[in-house]
């Protein structure tokens, strides 16, 4: 199994092939299981995905009415022609926050690395697919490619809120998109490497800290950013600029960082956004002033 | 290596809105009610850390009394849990504590009814991907190297062997092995680490060995 992402390039561009080829190859060999198995496995994740956007784009509120339909409003908004940051860049982010949206509203998604993150991987996806003329092989490659990054990121650092804060979460989702556009796009491994560890490196220092400590504000736009971050990155990688840091000294830097994070701001909802006076507000009216007076 | 497969970092397919507090949860629920092995009539859940302060607003709760009653982390009716318990006649009572636990994401599961009771603590790491840490008061010690088969038996000779007959019969190697008892003849535990997957059909030819309680496997 491969430890590093120093160790996955290696692999991959020693043998020519591209990053997802290794992760479903490693795949196979861990569930003694089929080549077809496999792919099948990943396409119904990706199937769940698409339905979430779908579901999303039609308007979707959560269960406490705090986030909701603004997948709609920035669809809408793309298509008056009016928006400034490019269409492409605006539809991940669309589609980012509709993942989000149906995750706050307990509806059915794929943790891609987790469920409050789960919007940056397919959003970025929907968003690139055209204008990459992806197939529905290329498709659940992205996901393959995506979970490559995000396997090292899990075995190295973390991808849990409460254990590294919003980095570990949105921060790996958006390296992960960032390295599998690059791939998508035809770029070489290391420049997978590269846009992650981009990507990764502008997420550094975010911290979780969730509004009455639901999974809705701020993390539905924090994943719409992470969309944005990530084909920004994948770019970057792809004009060839390169990342002074290597990719997996990224990781470590995450990992350390999130160490040193206090617990208020690790998903306690004790600290950060969560702690603003209107945070404090919105949470009472949830969650009556009982619980208010306990925290 | 805590996570082994793709499939743990894109997956699971899950009800929002928490990989970590809603998916973990269900799966810390559904190994307790599967190793329990029957519908309980009470279920007491104590929540600790990062788990005590947001359980509400991440349907902590639900998941975890959906998970109990066999409800997968993608099953619509999650939301509706607590009603659902009712309905079938379970009470369920939350507890939370500020005692501190190794992990920020930790649940201990008591389930009981007229026949016996039956306890786990899990430990949910990221991603839905969950350890079970202590199970009816045996501590559990597993790598998290690989898949793991945890057996609860009758503590009573070739008990062992013929749990270990069966993975070598099917060429399975062990990785790590535990036993544990409380008191000798009694109930016992083993946990025990394999490289490979394992199938479904040898999960069944082991629960049907004469010694074995209940079979249960994760990491998977």
């Amino acid at each position: 199994m491969f430890k590093s992402v120093e160790e996955l390039v290696r692999s991959a561009t020693e043998r020519g092939v591209p990053i997802s080829e290794i992760m479903i190859e490693q795949e196979v060999h861990v569930r003694r299981s089929t080549r077809e198995d496999v792919f099948g496995m990943m396409e119904r994740n990706l199937e769940v995905m698409e339905e979430a956007v779908e579901r999303a784009l039609q308007g979707v509120t959560s269960v406490t009415g705090l986030t909701g339909n603004d997948a709609v409003l920035m669809q809408d908004y793309v298509r008056s022609g009016k928006s400034l940051a490019g269409d492409l860049i605006l539809d991940a982010v669309a589609k980012a926050i509709g993942t989000n949206e149906v995750n706050a509203a307990m509806g059915r998604i794929c943790a891609t690395p987790t469920a409050g993150s789960a919007g940056v991987v397919p959003g970025t996806l929907f968003a690139v697919k055209d204008r990459l003329e992806m197939d529905r092989e290329a498709m659940v490659r992205y996901l393959f490619t995506s979970g490559a990054f995000g396997f090292v990121v899990a075995n190295n650092a973390s991808i849990s809120g409460a254990a590294g804060g919003c980095q570990a979460e949105v921060g790996s989702a958006t390296g992960m998109a960032a390295a599998a556009i690059v791939e998508a796009a035809g770029g070489t491994p290391e420049q997978s490497a590269t846009a992650f560890a981009i990507a990764l490196k502008n997420m550094l220092g975010l911290v979780c800290d969730p509004v009455a400590g639901l999974v809705e504000v701020p993390c539905v736009k924090r994943n719409a950013m992470g969309g944005a971050n990530a084909v920004v990155a994948a770019d970057m990688a792809l004009a060839g600029i390169t990342s002074r840091i290597p990719c997996d000294e990224v990781i470590s830097a995450m990992h350390e960082i999130g160490q040193m994070m206090p617990t208020a701001l690790k998903e306690t909802a004790r600290g950060g956004l969560a702690n603003t006076p209107t945070a404090r507000r919105l949470e009472k009216n949830i969650f009556g002033a009982k619980e208010n007076v306990e925290k | 290596m805590k996570y082994r497969s793709v499939f743990d970092i894109i997956g699971p397919v899950m009800v929002g809105p928490s990989s970590s507090h809603t998916a973990g949860a269900a799966r810390i629920g559904l190994m307790a009610g599967k190793l329990f092995g029957r519908q309980p009539r009470l279920a007491r859940i104590t929540f600790y850390g990062s788990f005590a302060d947001t359980y509400r607003g991440h349907g902590t709760d639900v998941a975890i009394v959906g998970g109990i009653m066999g409800f997968d982390t993608f099953d619509l009716r999650i939301p509706q849990a607590l009603d659902i318990a009712k309905e079938r006649g379970i009470d369920v009572v939350f507890e939370t504590s500020d005692a501190l636990t190794d992990h920020p994401n930790t649940a201990r599961v008591h389930l009981e009814d007229a026949d016996g009771t039956f306890e786990i603590v899990g430990i949910s790491i990221g991603g839905g991907t969950i350890e079970i840490t202590e199970l009816n008061g045996f501590p559990l010690k597993l790598s998290g190297g690989g898949p793991a088969l945890v057996v609860l038996h009758h503590d009573r000779f070739g008990a062992i062997a013929a749990v270990t007959g069966i993975l070598a019969k099917h060429e399975l190697n062990i990785g790590h092995m535990e036993v544990s008892r409380h008191e000798k003849g009694k109930q016992a535990l083993m946990a025990i680490e394999i490289d490979e997957h394992l199938s479904k059909d040898v999960l069944a030819e082991i629960e049907r060995l004469p010694q074995i309680e209940r079979v249960a496997i994760f990491g998977e």
